[in-house]
């Protein structure tokens, strides 16, 4: 850790707040596996709650991203290739969830999509759709707050991507399907995957947004996070417990996707 | 006259430092709890249930008027998110709660300082938004097919509390959301987001032409005690003494009627 690649060493102002910086990452959830009740573990994850929250989680969060990758991707290629002056504001525009408190982002969404929101008194009167207190109130909260990560991630990988290799697919005679599929993509593929594993994370995490719009109910709105947050005031070991297995499944992702993660650097 | 900045500063740079060490108030031995004069001074943080947020406020500001040296820190949250923060170690003086049940594991693992008072006492209401959509009469109604109902989770006191007067009833509601205090549960009746929200009679007055509210007969309905109690490990005891006190006289008595509380 004292040598560079290059093998000079790293000078001490920046190792020490380097060293401070990576402690106080880490610190937190070592604390976590410290403290974890390793025994009662078992018990703590079979109850019918916990399972109900992880499995409603899990199906949100990769929801969510699927919806993500299907807007953001479009989204990602008009920043990237659309080369007017007013793209300036539209990347704002996105980048602001990123930078929002996701409850600010809950109150929002009930503003528009609520029962009453601007678009949302639409959508009851007139095909009956209610979001707010169902899974897809879920999905929705996790896709606003998720989907910045995919589009910057996205867009960064086409601007990396020389257009000029699509140009000439299209010269040798390559239909516009075929230069995507078989040109742009693969290119495109090792961010696309970086911001879809951000992306399914960020999701997965989702607090604030969730439980101001989708409202916490069990296996309908309350995902892992939301039980882990009420397990604290009811069990603290188990809301330890939960936490645990968030942090295991968010290393599981990281970790079986490394090669295309270091990819995508 | 190099000196003249540094001289207009020092009185800034003082009371920097006595903000730095009233704001990091974990220092039992930096925050004098009395002045010679037996008087109560610097910060009293109470922890407080959020049916309280209104009524608090106001005996709040009543206490700095008489007690003008002491400042008055009111957090406001469901009463099991309180006792959570207390028994991880919040530093707290005063915890007030919406029953004696969620105050109970505290008095058990020691975390009082002596035997929480009773201040006062509330009943539900069911709250509903002004044109009341769903044509709310009674409890019977929110088993309806089709009424979207907001209740608070069952471990905080308003939760609890409505399962009690659902049984009472022989009601069988299936709530749309189980929020963590009743505030949550005011704000989606306001927003209209649900048909109605069992909350406190105090909750409903509290919230104005905001909502409506739809009385629930006392043979449905559960009474809930508020006990106050000052925690053991207060920071400032003198002054925790005091607001407890102050509590039951008759001034704040006064405000707590105003608000719908009833007599403990």
């Amino acid at each position: 850790m004292t040598r560079h690649r290059g093998g000079a060493p790293i000078p001490w102002p920046i190792a020490v707040p380097a060293g401070i910086g990576l402690g106080f990452l880490t610190l937190p959830l070592a604390a976590l596996l410290v403290r974890a009740p390793w025994t009662g573990l078992g018990t703590a994850l079979g109850t019918p709650e916990a399972r109900a929250a992880l499995r409603l989680s899990l199906l949100t969060a990769t929801t969510a991203t699927a919806v993500c990758a299907l807007l953001g991707v479009p989204l990602a290629w008009v920043l990237a290739r659309g080369g007017y002056r007013a793209l300036r504001l539209v990347r704002a525009l996105v980048t602001l969830p990123l930078v929002l408190p996701p409850v600010v982002g809950g109150v929002a969404l009930l503003l528009a999509f609520g029962r009453r929101g601007v678009v949302g008194h639409w959508l009851d009167a007139g095909v009956g759709v209610r979001l707010p207190f169902t899974p897809a109130g879920v999905v929705v909260a996790e896709a606003f707050v998720a989907m910045p990560f995919l589009v910057l991630a996205v867009e960064g990988a086409l601007r990396g991507a020389d257009p000029r290799l699509e140009e000439a697919a299209a010269t040798l005679g390559a239909s516009r399907w075929v230069t995507f599929r078989r040109v742009t993509l693969p290119l495109v593929l090792p961010g696309l995957v970086a911001g879809m594993v951000l992306c399914w994370a960020r999701a997965l995490g989702e607090f604030g947004a969730t439980i101001t719009f989708a409202g916490s109910f069990p296996g309908r709105t309350r995902t892992m996070p939301l039980e882990v947050y009420l397990a604290l005031e009811r069990d603290p070991a188990a809301a330890v417990a939960l936490s645990v297995l968030l942090l295991a499944v968010c290393l599981a992702v990281l970790v079986g996707l490394r090669q295309r993660w270091l990819g995508g650097r | 006259m190099a000196f003249r900045p540094a001289l207009a500063l020092r009185p800034a740079l003082a009371l920097l430092i006595a903000a730095t060490v009233l704001a990091t108030g974990c220092g039992g031995s930096a925050r004098s709890t009395a002045d010679p004069a037996g008087q109560p001074t610097g910060t009293l943080t109470v922890l407080a249930a959020a049916s309280l947020t209104e009524s608090l406020g106001r005996i709040g500001q009543d206490f700095r008027t008489v007690h003008p040296r002491v400042s008055v820190a009111l957090s406001f949250a469901g009463s099991s998110t309180l006792v959570a923060q207390v028994t991880a170690g919040a530093p707290a003086d005063v915890i007030a709660t919406a029953s004696s049940d969620t105050m109970a594991p505290l008095a058990t693992a020691g975390k009082l300082a002596g035997p929480p008072v009773v201040f006062a006492t509330n009943v539900l209401e069911i709250a509903v938004p002004p044109d009341n959509p769903a044509h709310v009469a009674g409890l019977a109604d929110l088993s309806r097919p089709g009424v979207t109902v907001a209740v608070c989770a069952a471990q905080v006191p308003c939760g609890a509390a409505a399962g009690d007067a659902f049984a009472r009833a022989g009601v069988a509601v299936r709530p749309a959301t189980y929020e963590s205090d009743v505030k949550a549960v005011l704000a989606k009746v306001r927003l209209g987001e649900v048909d109605a929200g069992v909350v406190y009679r105090t909750d409903v007055l509290a919230a104005g032409s905001a909502v409506a509210g739809v009385v629930i007969p006392p043979e449905q309905n559960a009474t809930a005690e508020y006990p106050a109690a000052v925690l053991r490990d207060a920071p400032n005891p003198g002054a925790a003494r005091a607001f407890v006190a102050a509590l039951t006289e008759p001034a704040a008595q006064a405000l707590l009627r105003t608000a719908g509380f009833g007599p403990p």
